[in-house]
């Protein structure tokens, strides 16, 4: 029992009790509304009456991730400026959301995107293509939440395997959401939201207070064209101009220059790959041949998918069913860019005072590296303040475990909604009673949750900020151009919208994976032999870097290819457009003063024709 | 289905009715989108062709680190919501005209 001794050795009483706190909250919350979550109703939409402000918190709480409490500060610090896209496009891309696609979803009023895709094209068939694809992008959207788990356990308990806390946070979560369902986790989301901006800007204030602003960390760090003044970055000195203390950096620590600058580390790291592969004497042309195109048309395919995928990305959207009418759906929408805009000022300036004062995390890897700057860095002010610093990093452990417990429930009810509404409910048994489909519920949660677990027990090499950027691309390619082209054009058909979602989704999959075989095969861990084979791909993006940026970021072509082949088959099967699209359309866009809902369910009860 | 409609029915069921109705939420709905992706896909451009100026200090910032990572959430909200205020009046509208 060594083993369980050094768990409990080095950990950190404050940080423990907070985060303890956070678990056994959410639980009581869980259990508590699974008492009244009576009806499905209540499991699958949350009764469909959840008040604006209630709704826009627990949508902002399901959206923060882990990827945006620990990933954007890791990445800003690892990739600097480039990063600075990812929660600026996690943010704007709820405008495209409800420029185009808030009010009229809720309009149309159904239960889930399958239900959506059944309805406005009439077809049962496209339900399973849409219901695959829920479960698709979930696994993909997990998948760092569960990192976020296993990465934050390993730091409270040092010492503690990664996979245990994967394994232990996807339990209480499986248990908490096969309980309360949908109804239960609003409420825990909407607190888990608050939970969260509490626990990120309290901690950078009192940092900020301690150790200098944002604006004077950032102004640490040479510009280009600057020249190094005090001998920024190499000594541990104070900068005479800012009188901002900094510590030496490492060696795998980007320069300033590249650092601060846009078309950084990030997005010319395949180029910097071939120059590197090349013979000494022509790397400096090839690079500066290619090197800033190169990173243009990485920046631009990461700004597509982040913004097209947040606009698709199911578990979001599953959201929009629990407002009371599309007035409230817009409404909802504008709050929740105002919420998450708030938060998402803060996690880049861990990333930046990381970079400054905690440069050895740029050597360590997986767990250690620098996603967990976000829960290591408030201990720097322990040195002065004492206990301070303990309870800082505990609110910072309570806020990253608000964060991937709240995303992964609300990954978990849409998955297990996909699995238990549609799968169980509609195709296999549509007679199922009430009571038959809760317990399907239940079964399919514990069912998703251990997958999802297992998937999670594999990715501790890969960033977690990355992978959600990938889930956010096969979002985009798939549901994004789905629900707007059917939204603003009647003339879609099943075929146009299948071929196109189907296409543009699973190529956007199949280049994601490619990336992350190559990524594992590199690890210097278990991961790296498990996936040795894959090792020749990393050869050949070394000769073909544009293909590698390609694959890495196919937004700029997925998209556009999915919303072609959609264009393209529906014309070619123009008959099949549904005979009543122009109700569809009016049930979509007409207001709901209007009562055309009601209207239309009656006309489709009586064309249906028993 | 064979219940007399009344009068207002026809218009709401009208083919004109619909066109305007998504011609008028689509237009705003770009002109929004418009707005927002010129600042969006300008900015990478700026830092591409214009780099020492996007570089120049703002109080320690460079230029595109303080547009990119604090002035764009405000920007975001005021289209939003501007957005929000015109589509409720849209709605509006076309509930009175048919009313009339």
């Amino acid at each position: 029992m060594n083993l369980h001794l050094a768990f409990f050795g080095g950990v950190d009483p404050w940080i423990f009790t907070f985060s303890f706190i956070t678990v056994a909250v959410t639980l009581w919350m869980g259990f508590r509304s699974a008492k009244t979550s009576k009806t499905a109703s209540d499991f699958f939409v949350a009764g469909r009456s959840v008040s604006v402000g209630w709704n826009a918190s627990a949508i902002s709480g399901e959206y923060l991730s882990a990827a945006s409490f620990m990933g954007i500060a890791g990445m800003v610090m690892s990739s600097g400026y480039d990063a600075l896209w990812y929660p600026v496009c996690y943010a704007c891309g709820y405008l495209f959301l409800l420029l185009f696609i808030a009010g009229p979803l809720r309009r149309f009023g159904a239960y889930t995107i399958p239900d959506f895709a059944e309805g406005r094209f009439d077809s049962p068939m496209f339900r399973k293509i849409a219901v695959c694809f829920v479960l698709f992008i979930g696994f993909f959207y997990t998948m760092p939440q569960m990192k976020g788990a296993g990465v934050t356990l390993a730091y409270i308990f040092p010492g503690l395997p990664y996979w245990v806390g994967v394994v232990l946070v996807g339990a209480v979560i499986t248990l908490n959401v096969a309980l309360g369902g949908m109804k239960g986790i609003t409420l825990v989301q909407a607190v888990q939201y608050w939970i969260k901006l509490f626990a990120i800007t309290v901690p950078v204030f009192v940092l900020m207070a301690v150790v200098g602003f944002y604006n004077g960390q950032v102004g640490a760090n040479v510009a280009p064209g600057e020249t190094a003044t005090a001998a920024s970055g190499i000594q541990a000195s104070a900068s005479p101009s800012t009188g901002i203390e900094r510590k030496p950096l490492v060696a795998k620590a980007p320069a300033d220059t590249a650092w601060i600058a846009p078309f950084g580390p990030l997005t010319t790291k395949a180029v910097n790959a071939a120059a590197a592969a090349l013979p000494v004497e022509q790397r400096a042309t090839f690079l500066t041949e290619h090197q800033k195109p190169y990173s243009l048309v990485y920046t631009y395919s990461l700004i597509i998918a982040l913004v097209c995928g947040t606009a698709g990305l199911p578990h979001i959207l599953v959201r929009f069913y629990t407002n009371p009418d599309g007035v409230a759906a817009k409404k909802t929408t504008m709050w929740v860019m105002i919420l998450i805009g708030v938060f998402y000022v803060f996690p880049p300036v861990f990333g930046v005072i990381g970079r400054n004062l905690m440069p050895e995390l740029y050597s360590g890897v997986g767990a250690k590296g620098t996603d967990k700057v976000v829960l290591e860095l408030p201990t720097l002010i322990s040195a002065k303040y004492g206990v301070v610093g303990s309870i800082l990093s505990g609110i910072t452990c309570a806020g990253a475990f608000a964060a991937f417990m709240s995303t992964f429930s609300g990954l978990l009810v849409s998955m297990t909604g996909a699995l238990a509404h549609d799968v169980y409910g509609r195709m296999l048994r549509p007679k199922s009673s009430s009571a038959e489909r809760m317990v399907a519920f239940k079964l399919a949660a514990i069912l998703i949750g251990g997958v999802a677990v297992t998937l999670g027990c594999f990715v501790e090499p890969l960033e977690i900020n990355f992978m959600v950027g990938q889930a956010f691309a096969i979002a985009a390619a798939s549901y994004f151009p789905l629900l707007f082209m059917s939204v603003w054009w009647r003339g879609m058909t099943m075929k146009g919208a299948a071929t196109g979602m189907l296409t543009g989704g699973l190529c956007a999959l199949g280049a994601a994976a490619l990336t992350n075989l190559g990524t594992l095969a590199l690890d210097k861990g278990p991961m790296g032999k498990i996936f040795a084979n894959f090792a020749p791909l990393n050869g050949y993006w070394a000769e073909h870097p544009l293909l590698r940026i390609l694959c890495e970021q196919p937004a700029i072509w997925s998209v556009p290819l999915a919303i072609t082949l959609m264009i393209v088959v529906s014309k070619a099967t123009s008959d099949q457009v549904p005979a009543d699209i122009r109700m569809k359309m009016l049930v979509l866009h007409a207001p709901e003063k209007l009562g055309l809902k009601q209207e239309y369910i009656q006309d489709h009860q009586a064309g249906a024709g028993h | 289905m064979s219940s007399p409609t009344p009068n207002h029915d026809d218009v709401v069921h009208s083919e004109p009715f619909l066109r305007s109705l998504m011609r008028r939420q689509l237009a705003l709905s770009i002109a929004c989108a418009a707005t927002f992706l010129v600042a969006l896909l300008g900015l990478p451009l700026l830092n591409y062709f214009a780099p020492v100026f996007m570089a120049t200090r703002v109080a320690g910032f460079t230029l595109s680190w303080l547009i990119l990572g604090v002035l764009f959430f405000p920007f975001v909200w005021i289209i939003s919501y501007v957005f929000i205020k015109r589509s409720l009046r849209l709605e509006e509208a076309e509930v009175q005209e048919l009313r009339r």
